[in-house]
């Protein structure tokens, strides 16, 4: 570092923003450290907020158990796609840089409490854990594998929906993951899904909504629609819980809202009554 | 496979006629005088006896399922219905499907399967209804459900992409062996108009996204998402429904007709590679 620096106009992040962490649900604000250390649940309100994919897996896998699998499988730019911002491969790559990661979804082996499982989690700072033909393809070998293993498969979702840079192959990922989950069920392996916030669009449309059980943490978003689009087309207000975990549980659509601090003891207690 | 040349081919020769842009093909696959699902079932099929509702809630008019005889085929016919007058256009809520009418189509399926009989669906819809009763009663799980029901159906499915193939709402029904398109239909994972509001922060740059996403039937048959393209009449099917119809008949028929000399289990593990085969590289 040199000796001389010189004075910056700006810096890059304002100071309130670096210090301050803002509850997206309650917008109470509280030191970022002190939300980090409640492991990203709102002290005020209870809303579970989001946890990096390694995060996740350090909290759910027991100590030393992940082993990372189709790291080689990434993203695919079969339309050579770009838009008014540039194109998919620069902003992709940038962002595979940023986030150490390859994909929208970390997939491996592991186990949760003793149990042997295949365990995929989506990381929605990863373009939005938007579902491309790499997130695809990782969660169909993962079936593969789990099938051959005789492992239960436990997916995390967090993600706004089909990765549009992808088009139609994009799209098609939603019929491929679920064909493949269908199958595993076929061959009576069971299937965890949990459904973080935020989990829209083309996921919650396919595997994500496909789980033996499907469960989720207190305030997480649910849905298929966009709230705005949605006030769009009937001309109204909706109301705040709206999408919520706690809405989707009222309808029938969740079968539990577990507490972040209990979701491994929980998983692993599904897989034991079920013999696995 | 054999059917995979063909769209190719017809690609090929569609682009070198004065070829249309994605965003003149958005128009016409959106064109009111455009053959809808009451039109092509009038041209192809000799009888149809429409079956109603989901068993649970409700009968979805945006989607229809009937019992049909095609030539001499007896067919399941499911297919998104958007109406042709102001009035049939509300009832049909425009072609966007509720979770209900997802799950009607997976009724009629599992009833087709029983009675081992080819399933032929017409996909034409902007897109799943976004509406708050839609969520309330699990428009994304229905969705879901479909995709993984359709995938395992154990009869053959032939779709028929014939309009507008907006996103989810159209690929709920249009899990198949055959997936034939005609010629200006478009599909997409999101609008154009979509598509332009998130990427280029502005709903009139629509053609452009039109142009970037690959929507157009040529663009499908060389992303191997299709299988053949059904040739239309000049100007578009809206110039001549008859044989609109007639083309896509003979195309339907036709891959029945290949369909059924598979045997179940061939026909499950060809579905399945299909499906495995969308975007993968090695
Ligand atoms: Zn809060």
């Amino acid at each position: 570092m040199s000796w001389f620096e010189p004075k910056q106009e700006k810096p890059a992040i304002p100071p309130a923003k670096a210090l301050w962490a803002v509850c997206p649900k309650c917008k109470s604000h509280m030191p970022k450290e002190e939300w980090k250390a409640n492991n990203a649940i709102c002290p005020k309100c209870n809303y579970h907020g989001r946890l990096s994919a390694r995060d996740r897996i350090a909290q759910v896998a027991d100590e030393g158990s992940f082993e990372e699998l189709f790291r080689a499988v990434s993203y695919s730019d079969h339309l050579s796609f770009h838009d008014a911002s540039g194109d998919y491969k620069s902003k992709v790559e940038a962002t595979i840089a940023k986030t150490k990661e390859t994909e929208s979804i970390v997939m491996g082996k592991a186990s949760i409490g003793g149990h042997s499982v295949m365990l995929g989690v989506m990381d929605f700072s990863f373009m939005g854990g938007s579902l491309g033909t790499g997130t695809g393809e990782r969660i169909a070998r993962a079936c593969e594998t789990a099938m051959a293993e005789r492992r239960p498969l436990v997916i995390f979702s967090a993600s706004g929906g089909a990765r549009m840079h992808e088009g139609i192959l994009s799209l098609m990922q939603m019929a491929k993951t679920s064909a493949a989950i269908g199958k595993l069920k076929d061959a009576g392996l069971p299937y965890i899904s949990v459904l973080t916030d935020p989990t829209t669009g083309g996921v919650s449309a396919s595997y994500a909504m496909l789980g033996d059980i499907n469960i989720t943490e207190p305030k997480a978003l649910i849905g298929f629609a966009g709230r705005r689009v949605i006030e769009n087309t009937i001309h109204q207000k909706l109301p705040d819980d709206f999408q919520s975990a706690e809405y989707l549980e009222k309808h029938g659509f969740i079968d539990k809202i577990v507490e972040r601090k209990d979701l491994k003891a929980f998983i692993a207690k599904m897989l034991s009554y079920w013999g696995f | 496979m054999a059917s995979k040349k063909t769209a190719a081919k017809t690609a090929q020769k569609t682009s070198k006629a004065k070829a249309p842009t994605a965003w003149d093909r958005v128009q016409l696959a959106r064109d009111a005088k455009r053959p809808h699902l009451a039109d092509f079932l009038r041209e192809i099929a000799s009888d149809f006896e429409e079956l109603h509702g989901d068993r649970l809630v409700n009968d979805d008019r945006a989607l229809i399922g009937g019992f049909a005889t095609i030539g001499d085929e007896k067919v399941l016919v499911l297919g998104h219905h958007k109406g042709a007058t102001v009035e049939e256009n509300m009832e049909a809520n425009f072609g966007m499907v509720n979770p209900d009418g997802y799950r009607k189509a997976m009724r009629l399926g599992k009833l087709a399967e029983k009675f081992h009989l080819p399933i032929v669906t017409f996909v034409d819809t902007p897109g799943a209804y976004p509406g708050d009763t839609a969520e309330a009663r699990g428009q994304a799980e229905a969705i879901a459900k479909s995709l993984e029901v359709f995938a395992g159906l154990k009869t053959p499915i032939v779709v028929v992409v014939t309009g507008e193939g907006g996103s989810g709402g159209a690929l709920a029904i249009a899990v198949g062996d055959r997936i034939l398109m005609l010629e200006n239909a478009v599909y997409s994972v999101i609008s154009p108009e979509g598509c332009a509001g998130i990427l280029w922060r502005d709903g009139k740059a629509a053609p452009l996204a039109a142009e970037a996403l690959k929507i157009t039937a040529a663009d499908l048959a060389k992303l191997g998402v299709i299988d053949e393209i059904v040739p239309e009449p000049a100007g578009g099917a809206q110039k001549n429904h008859k044989l609109a119809a007639a083309n896509v008949k003979k195309a339907v028929l036709k891959a029945i007709k290949e369909l059924k000399k598979l045997a179940t289990e061939d026909l499950m593990a060809a579905r399945y590679e299909k499906l495995m085969k969308m975007g993968r590289f090695n």
